[in-house]
């Protein structure tokens, strides 16, 4: 099972929420995506479409205004 | 059956067509089908070179305000709408052109840019994809 990291710090609405779309339709069921970054709504968006595609929310971290969200496809 | 969102785009001015990308990218991004149907001045858009050329629906100033506005997106990183339109469609975005528009204005296939569209239309294929759509929006 592969771990896919992408970096959206720095970019605004709506690049997280697409990179991470992207990202997970690229990804392998079990795979894990983690997407860093700092655009504040998006850290509050990404779990709510994870959510909306049945996909698990592992973790969030917030440090510094940088987070890190891990999920599962 | 997936949820999908329908968005009308009759203006062509440059922050609409702003909105309804980024609200269709959205929409994929959560999970749902997106369908932009262009008509009217929204049409002049999907001509070749056409994706940045419209103007501010306010405070334009003859493409000052334009600029000014571009200058500010560009400081908090907005991106084009050429990426928007780029990662619209690979997220599985569908683009109709409205076909009567292109009999008014006098626009041929040649003139748009093919690779976008997906299909050639008129209401009737809006309302058949609205009526079970989620979010339907005119803009």
């Amino acid at each position: 099972m592969a771990d896919i990291k992408i970096d959206v710090k720095g970019e605004t609405c709506p690049v997280p929420l697409v990179e991470v779309r992207k990202a997970l339709r690229k990804a392998s069921p079990g795979d894990i995506v983690e997407v860093t970054g700092t655009h504040s709504a998006s850290k509050k968006e990404i779990p709510m479409a994870v959510e909306a595609l049945g996909l698990e929310l592992i973790d969030i971290i917030e440090e510094e205004g940088v987070w890190k969200i891990k999920i599962r496809r | 059956m997936m949820e999908k969102a329908t968005l009308i785009v009759h203006s062509g001015d440059m922050d609409k067509i702003y909105s309804a990308l980024i609200i269709a990218n959205g929409a994929l991004s959560m999970g749902m089908e997106a369908s932009l149907y262009f008509t009217f001045w929204g049409l002049q858009r999907l001509q070749k070179g056409g994706l940045e050329k419209g103007s501010l629906s306010k405070m334009n100033m003859m493409g000052l305000g334009k600029k000014m506005i571009q200058g500010r997106m560009e400081k908090a990183n907005v991106v084009s709408l050429e990426k928007l339109m780029t990662d619209f469609k690979e997220l599985g975005g569908k683009i109709i052109a409205c076909e009567m528009t292109m009999e008014i204005m006098g626009v041929k296939k040649e003139d748009l840019r093919q690779d976008l569209i997906d299909d050639y239309g008129a209401v009737g294929t809006y309302i058949n994809e609205a009526r079970d759509s989620k979010i339907t929006l005119f803009i």
